[in-house]
């Protein structure tokens, strides 16, 4: 039997989906028994989330004022003193997990794999490199744990439905006092999440401009999408960082994605290889997007766009 | 990033040619070199990867990807990450820069660059098997110990495995902060204050030095390297130690099975217009 210990990812006291696909991937071993390790200063609101998705066997709550920020350094010795009895710990590959991860595998003294889009076996796993240019189907070795994380969109998050026990562990470790938080800034914004979007709504370079990406968040609201960006756009200041879809940036999949005005740097293909329809729009015939996009639209988006949004609002 | 040598080179020259003619150049005092800087030694890892530009094929049999003739370079959040250590020292806030790589003696020539960049000396721990994360954090520490530097910075990831993982790794076997996917960096005193790009926007922390900082894209545009920097380059030390030498423990690698294409996106049709596109998308019932 594999034992799985799976590391919540939450803040403000709500579960990140993140989570829920980490759940869903986990399932995907062979008699496997899933527990979630909710690390938090109030972990109650959380925990009773993490209970209620299907497949999860036990919650285990660690609360401590230290874990407010949920730092790497602070949280990574308390997952390892839960670790002892598992298999396997998994963890979103969101900055997140990327960041707690690896920590949580050094202390164990083992490699981690990163970034697990199919389950083999419980010891074999594929996992995307070189950008997604090469699938690797890797074997971890035999009788030491294994330290994951989990491609989220590789996975659809469980159904709630689930009724796991949740208890608290009290356990004894030192928090390092040496990395302090001291402020996160974000923009506050009313439209879907870009990871979790159904429908996504995405702009480069060729939008020239902040002002023009206007054309961008509306035609998102109409469709009720998140809105993501190249790196291009980001660097060029339109949009700000954690828009920014791609091999450097956000992982997504959404249902429906729209590429406006991006040629398809394969660094930004990368991070929408997943997604179920993708639409472009780009005025170059030859631009690569078209290589990957299933509805293409050769053309102005300064026309296309605004004719699109009146057609979808009427 | 460097599109390619020639043009670096291109670049070196015409600055090298300005550089003759000013024979005496005014020294410049910056009140930088007024203080001691804050810290000592910067340690920096350069991985020797495929070129960024490179459309990476995998092999016929499926061992692994092409890399027979294939250009080679830094690996660009490295590049990065060799640029922010010699901003601060530029600044005056270190005094000293090393680079290191782990791998065959060819990586002499991304530490070579390195120093050409303005790096001060550099290590090779030679091996011909590639370390697997852990390893290569362990690798790190046994440097630490040697060199005591304060401040360890690293590329976010490497773009051939795409792991991540080396930055945190060492910090967690070195008992120091990590501070990862870093934008920005400012250091006063024996402290560092660290802007991180997480996926809700941006996280700054301040960490106690000595620590490891791993850097993103929008860190800095790593410089051009000038001609005359790669004749230099050829004077400064290069150590190469071999990696039994440093009696590292070698972790359990996670086992490479066999490497695949990934599955190709089918393409798509062209519509006409909106009027085609809006119809195609109700076809689909995505609107």
């Amino acid at each position: 039997m594999s034992k799985i210990l799976i590391i919540a990812e939450h803040a403000h006291g709500v579960l990140n989906q993140s989570t829920a696909k980490c759940v869903a991937c986990a399932s995907e071993i062979p008699d496997a028994e899933i527990h979630v390790a909710v690390v938090a200063d109030n972990s109650e609101a959380v925990a009773a989330a993490a209970a209620g998705l299907a497949s999860v066997k036990s919650v285990i709550c660690v609360d401590n004022p230290a874990n407010e920020n949920q730092l790497a350094a602070v949280i990574a010795p308390q997952v390892v003193a839960l670790a002892d009895g598992y298999s396997h710990i998994f963890g979103p590959s969101t900055t997140f997990g990327r960041d707690l991860m690896p920590r949580v595998a050094a202390l164990l003294g083992v490699n981690q794999i990163s970034d697990i889009m199919e389950v083999i076996g419980s010891h074999s796993f594929k996992r995307p490199v070189y950008a997604g240019n090469a699938i690797v189907t890797v074997k971890a070795p035999a009788d030491i744990p294994v330290v994951a994380t989990v491609r989220a969109a590789s996975y659809r998050a469980v159904a709630a439905g689930g009724d796991a026990a949740t208890s608290s562990a009290s356990i004894d470790v030192e928090c390092p006092e040496h990395t302090r938080f001291i402020e996160l800034q974000t923009g506050k914004s009313d439209r879907p999440d870009l990871q979790t979007a159904a429908k996504v709504v995405a702009g480069g370079r060729a939008l020239g401009s902040k002002e023009n990406f206007e054309l961008i968040f509306k035609l998102a609201d109409t469709l009720g999408a998140g809105v993501g960006a190249t790196r291009a756009a980001v660097d060029a200041g339109y949009v700000p960082n954690e828009m920014q879809v791609g091999q450097t940036g956000k992982i997504i999949a959404p249902e429906l994605y729209f590429a406006i005005g991006i040629s398809g740097a394969i660094q930004h293909l990368t991070g929408i290889k997943d997604a179920g329809t993708i639409v472009a729009i780009n005025k170059d015939p030859d631009a690569p997007i078209f290589e990957v996009a299933d509805i293409g639209v050769v053309g102005d988006l300064f026309a296309i766009v605004p004719e699109l949004q009146a057609a979808l609002s009427g | 990033m460097h599109s390619n040598l020639a043009l670096r080179l291109v670049h070196g020259n015409r600055v090298g040619h300005n550089m003759r003619r000013r024979r005496y150049p005014l020294p410049k005092i910056s009140e930088s070199r007024i203080r001691s800087p804050f810290v000592d030694k910067i340690l920096v890892g350069l991985k020797r990867v495929v070129d960024y530009n490179v459309r990476v094929r995998v092999k016929s049999d499926g061992s692994g990807v092409e890399t027979d003739g294939v250009k080679m370079s830094i690996n660009p959040f490295d590049e990065i990450a060799l640029e922010e250590a010699l901003r601060i020292k530029e600044r005056g806030d270190a005094s000293e820069v090393i680079v290191v790589s782990i791998g065959s003696s060819d990586a002499q020539q991304q530490l070579r660059t390195g120093l050409a960049m303005g790096a001060e000396r550099a290590i090779l721990v030679e091996t011909d098997e590639p370390a697997d994360p852990l390893t290569g954090a362990r690798i790190f520490k046994a440097l630490i110990d040697r060199e005591s530097p304060d401040l360890v910075i690293l590329g976010k990831q490497a773009i051939d495995d795409d792991n991540s993982q080396t930055g945190q790794m060492l910090a967690a076997i070195w008992g120091r902060p990590q501070a990862t996917f870093a934008s920005n960096l400012t250091i006063d005193g024996n402290k560092a204050t660290v802007t991180r790009e997480v996926d809700v926007g941006l996280e700054v922390i301040e960490i106690d030095l000595p620590g490891v900082v791993t850097v993103d894209l929008r860190m800095n545009e790593a410089r051009y390297v000038k001609l005359p920097d790669i004749m230099k380059a050829k004077k400064k030390p290069l150590e190469q130690i071999p990696l039994a030498k440093l009696g590292i423990e070698m972790a359990m690698g996670i086992h490479n099975v066999k490497f695949e294409p990934p599955m190709e996106r089918q393409k798509g049709e062209i519509v006409e217009d909106v009027a085609g596109l809006v119809a195609a998308l109700k076809d689909k019932g995505l609107i």
